[in-house]
């Protein structure tokens, strides 16, 4: 831990830093572009430079690592007069945007420039310009205000894991591009506009539509996929403007996908803002809730118990899950399923469905068997903790399941699903000192999904488990899953059985929760209560439409892939009628007579956390006590579908957003424009 | 004026034949089993004596880089590279050395590389010389086939090889960091240093980077002892040196001559003296274009090595000497010099990025004098915001031509100013 002097003020700091953490630790801030902390250093902005006892001139700061006995000055006139240059330099190529320039009110180099800059320029020559850059429908380029950082570069190798952000040419006629004037092969391609110091790389749906200064940041957390990535959702009025990651060192570090950032335009398109019922003409007409209601409780009139059902969709938040388990409960009813993807998950033992070393444990793990899954597509910021395993601490990755790019390096051992029980597999995990096994839902999906997971279960037992690891871990695709897990929403038979009850008539009323992943025509006979935020596949069969909030407009608890229990925030109001969901549901109790318990989220949650312990703790992983789960069986030898068709369209939410159209338009095409014409 | 006797570069005009066997009758490659045999340390002792300082631009005492290269390669292999990029303007002894004495060079390679511990030795040769590159080819596989390079090399019982690997045509390749990304096969762009070749050079393991002359001279250093080098120059700048003398000398040439020979007899001697007369002699660039130049009374008494230069605030550099005499137009010089860094930046850092550029087109107004006297000061603080930020010596060397024009000739630079502004009388408001 060296010891070394900062500013007259003695410091010691972590071995391994570098005088700019150093710096920074003992208070003394220290201006940069290019140096940033979760990526490797490239030293060539030069703002860092302070002057360093015994060195003939100014050191880079973010390269130089800090060492014992160093003196290091922050603030002399020879630091001053380095910041003021450099500044001068990187403005007099730097047009003269601000005005125009989205990144204005939170530029770096507004920022730098007015504490460090000379206040004037002197620069009388010609500017130079940069010509249009297309990198797709997500990132918006304007290169001539580039200042040559490379951070972007360094992102999409590094954590994007694709090499297709370069310089061209050399000198003052270096231009970052990908050359192939088209959109990046990538997830996590949106990330750079948050590190792009400068508007040259900015968020194009967002492009002319705010500034920074008029919007309301809300920290929250994200649902489209099952990480719960931590997220700052930026609005302005009742309208979500953007989404931004927040810092968690423990999930997203400072990443999110392409997803939970760019599909919140959906949020606002085809949303359900007023209930609806269908009429005897087949067609769903607006009505009000008092309608409704009295609707939900013509339609249930005579239906005993037993011929009703529960399901719960992706997005479905705790509360709402919970109210729905008690409403239906009260009707007489135990059939409430939250598998809606027919995943043959066990949820009577709760280290069988969750990730047990968290994504944290990706960075101890020396050896991961996927086994059905994508992380790419699945989960785009946990294949990029894989990625940065691989690359820095040399984890090998092997996969059972169809062989796909994942941006490193594979160890293939085929797209079958009997290789579980090989003789390969059994001795790679235990040569390995902290192997984990990623359990994906395509695995679970299949018939024998309850085999695999048994399967599973025993290999990690043997060979991924000790005093202090267990790396047994599933990787989920929904936000909601855990949760309902959690809460014990499994029937016998699961999905299926459901839904062929509904269409043999055994099941005869459903209340389903944004269940939009199912093929709802077997609900065509059912009397079906469909609450969600938007008019996907769910209204299709649907009597009785009662609009809900999204996960923006409510303060709803989700658990993650990993079993932790975090906590979304109120952003905004839903839109028209719709209404938080678990409200929906005691208003409901009222109507049929079951009223609720509870006449407050508050109120909601003590009696959850009580009847479920794990929800009383929020923002901590739990370690949950190893079990048996999973059947016993014969594995079918055969390859394994993926859990996701296609990562831009998941969820309504994803589904209702122009951008994610135009990225699934621009991937299959290769360039920027939405085509609808090209094969 | 070095006697014939004591030179070392014997072909350095071609007159004879490259070959191997016209080589070793000049005396390369002989013996060079016993100098190995003396082993590392004596080789690394002996270079060290000699005060031998690196030929290519920066003088960093060559006995010294070599003896920082790990003893130990148990864990992977070193490497010697031989920087024959020869971007410097001005500079073409490496040119004449490769085409007409390549063998000097490539037992200069196995020497070096057997006392640094090195597997392998790389020659980063430009691209442009496209035929000294076939000739190093060639003079590498007659060393091969006389068993003089590869297994067993020269029956020493050490294994080394030397390759030769082409730029494409970057002056930022010359600076030891780009050059081992070039040869990497990346961008040239230099690397931040620390840490040093020496710790981590190509592909991660310990290099030495070295001139292609002061690798060739190595072996006739060895053969003749480093107190014969060490007897000829001065204290601290010993030796031999090949002077390029480009410009309005009536014999530009290429010549091997004493280190600390005075500027004057060089010319004089060697050159056919400036044109029109010594007297006719406006400003000498004495090392290369990235070296401040020299007026003619300075010029009138320097001596050519590395400190005598450093005391006038110019350098040796790689010894291009630039005569210019009273018809240049030296405002005009410098801004060639200033196109010429701006385009050879690599773009990595800033200052020199954007700062070569401004520079330049400052100079350009210069030219014409379309500029305000106020805009000289300014452009040496420009230049000041460059020197020493920067990643790589090309920042420096960007701005030293500009510096030692307005210290020398500043007046100069104003007159044309005044003629510009007198000649364009500004229309009455």
């Amino acid at each position: 831990m060296p010891t070394l002097t900062i500013d007259g003020k003695e410091i010691t700091v972590e071995a391994g830093s570098n005088v700019l953490q150093a710096c920074e630790e003992a208070g003394a801030e220290i201006p940069r572009f290019c140096y940033h902390e979760r990526l490797s250093i490239a030293g060539n902005c030069r703002m860092c430079l302070v002057e360093m006892e015994r060195a003939p001139k100014p050191i880079a700061s973010c390269a130089m690592p800090a060492g014992d006995g160093m003196v290091i000055k922050t603030n002399s006139e020879t630091v001053k007069k380095a910041r003021e240059g450099v500044m001068e330099f990187l403005l007099i190529n730097h047009p003269l945007d601000c005005p125009i320039c989205d990144q204005g009110g939170e530029c770096d180099l507004q920022d730098q420039a007015m504490a460090y800059g000379r206040g004037e320029n002197r620069y009388e020559e010609a500017k130079r310009a940069v010509p249009e850059k297309n990198m797709g429908p997500l990132i918006a380029t304007e290169m001539t205000r580039c200042i040559h950082c490379m951070r972007c570069v360094r992102f999409s190798q590094e954590v994007g894991g694709v090499e297709e952000l370069g310089s061209l040419w050399r000198g003052e006629h270096t231009e970052v591009t990908t050359y192939l004037d088209q959109v990046l092969d990538s997830e996590m391609s949106g990330n750079v506009i948050d590190l792009c110091p400068v508007g040259a790389l900015t968020n194009k749906p967002y492009a002319f539509t705010a500034r920074s200064w008029e919007l309301r940041k809300t920290e929250s957390v994200d649902v489209m996929d099952a990480l719960g990535s931590s997220i700052r959702v930026d609005s302005r009025g009742t309208a979500v403007m953007r989404v931004l990651p927040r810092l968690n060192e423990e999930i997203n570090e400072e990443w999110i996908s392409d997803k939970t950032r760019y599909a919140c335009d959906g949020l606002a398109r085809r949303r359900l803002d007023t209930p609806y019922v269908r009429g005897s003409d087949g067609k769903l007409h607006e009505t009000s809730w008092a309608a409704a209601f009295n609707a939900v409780a013509d339609g249930l009139k005579g239906v005993s118990g037993d011929q009703i059902a529960g399901l719960a969709g992706d997005l479905a938040d705790a509360e709402s899950m919970y109210a729905l388990k008690e409403l239906l409960a009260s009707l007489g009813s135990d059939r409430v399923e939250c598998r809606v993807d027919g995943a043959a998950l066990d949820a009577s033992c709760r280290a069988g469905y969750i990730m047990n070393e968290g994504l944290d444990g990706l960075f101890e793990a020396d050896y991961v068997l996927l086994v059905g899954c994508n992380p790419r597509i699945e989960a785009p910021v946990l294949n990029s903790r894989i990625l940065t395993n691989v690359r820095h601490n040399g984890l090998k990755v092997a996969n059972i399941g169809s062989a796909e790019a994942l941006t490193y390096a594979v160890d293939e051992m085929g797209d079958d699903a009997s290789l579980l029980s090989s003789k390969a597999v059994a001795d790679a995990l235990k040569k390995a000192e902290r192997p984990m096994i990623l359990v994906g839902q395509g695995a679970l999906q299949r018939p024998d999904g309850s085999a695999i997971l048994k399967a599973a279960r025993d290999l990690a037992d043997k060979h991924a488990k000790s005093d202090d690891w267990n790396g047994f871990a599933v990787l989920h695709t929904a936000a909601a899953r855990v949760g309902g897990l959690d809460l014990g929403l499994t029937s016998d038979g699961g999905v299926d059985a459901i839904l062929s009850d509904a269409k043999a008539g055994k099941v005869k009323a459903m209340i389903s929760l944004g269940a939009d992943e199912i093929d709802t025509s077997a609900l065509k006979e059912a009397f079906t209560v469909y609450i969600g935020s938007h008019g996907d596949e769910g209204v299709k069969h649907a009597d009785v439409i009662l609009p809900a909030a999204a996960y923006t407009e409510k303060s709803a608890t989700y658990v993650n892939t990993e079993g932790r229990v975090q906590r979304t925030e109120k952003v905004v109001f839903a839109p028209g009628e719709a209404r938080e969901d678990w409200t929906i549901l005691r208003a409901l109790s009222d109507v049929l007579g079951q009223r609720l318990p509870f006449d407050s989220v508050d109120a909601l949650r003590a009696r959850m956390d009580e009847a479920y312990p794990v929800f009383a703790t929020i923002d901590e992983r739990q370690a949950a006590a190893w079990g048996d789960f999973g059947t016993k069986g014969d594995i079918e030898a055969g390859g394994i579908l993926p859990a996701i068709d296609n990562f831009y369209l998941t969820n309504p939410i994803a589904r209702a957003s122009k951008t994610m159209e135009d990225c699934v338009a621009a991937r299959q095409s290769g360039d920027g424009e939405a085509t609808g014409t090209h094969g | 004026m070095l006697q014939d006797q004591d030179r070392i570069f014997t072909n350095l005009y071609g007159f004879q034949d490259w070959g191997i066997d016209a080589a070793m009758k000049r005396g390369d490659w002989d013996g060079t089993k016993d100098i190995l045999a003396k082993g590392q340390d004596w080789i690394i002792g002996e270079m060290k004596e000699s005060g031998l300082r690196g030929r290519g631009g920066a003088g960093f005492p060559t006995g010294l880089k070599w003896s920082f290269m790990p003893k130990d390669v148990s864990s992977g292999p070193s490497y010697l590279v031989v920087n024959a990029d020869e971007g410097e303007p001005g500079t073409c002894k490496d040119r004449d050395l490769m085409r007409h004495d390549p063998h000097k060079l490539i037992e200069g390679c196995l020497i070096a590389g057997f006392a640094m511990n090195a597997s392998a030795a790389y020659i980063y040769i430009r691209g442009e010389f496209h035929n000294e590159g076939n000739v190093l080819d060639a003079a590498i596989e007659q060393a091969r086939e006389k068993g003089f390079l590869g297994k067993n090399a020269c029956g020493s019982g050490y294994d080394f090889d030397v390759y030769v690997h082409r730029g494409a045509g970057a002056y930022i390749c010359g600076e030891e960091t780009a050059l081992i990304e070039s040869l990497e096969g990346k961008k040239g762009q230099p690397r931040l240093k620390p840490p040093f070749p020496a710790n981590v050079g190509v592909w991660g393991r310990p290099t030495t980077v070295n001139n292609v002359e002061s690798i060739a001279v190595a072996p006739t250093i060895l053969r003749r002892g480093s107190s014969w080098f060490s007897g000829l120059g001065r204290p601290n700048n010993t030796g031999t040196k090949v002077f390029c003398i480009s410009g309005h000398v009536n014999r530009p040439c290429n010549v091997e001559e004493e280190m600390g020979i005075p500027l004057k007899e060089l010319i004089d001697e060697h050159c056919g003296g400036v044109i029109g007369g010594w007297d006719n002699l406006q400003a000498v660039i004495p090392g290369g274009s990235s070296v401040p130049m020299l007026p003619k009374d300075i010029c009138d008494t320097v001596l050519m090595d590395f400190d005598s230069l450093k005391e006038v605030q110019s350098g040796l550099g790689t010894a291009a000497v630039i005569v210019m005499d009273k018809s240049a137009d030296l405002i005009k010089a410098i801004a060639r010099l200033a196109a010429f860094y701006t385009h050879e930046s690599c773009g990595q850092c800033t200052p020199c990025r954007e700062g070569t550029g401004w520079m330049w087109r400052v100079m350009e107004r210069l030219v014409t004098g379309e500029a305000d006297k106020s805009e000289i000061d300014m452009l040496l603080t420009v230049s000041k915001q460059i020197e020493g930020h920067t990643i790589c010596a090309l920042g420096d060397a960007a701005a030293w031509p500009i510096q030692g024009l307005m210290r020398h000739f500043r007046p100069l630079v104003e007159a044309r100013i005044d003629a510009y502004h007198s000649g364009n009388a500004v229309a009455a408001e």
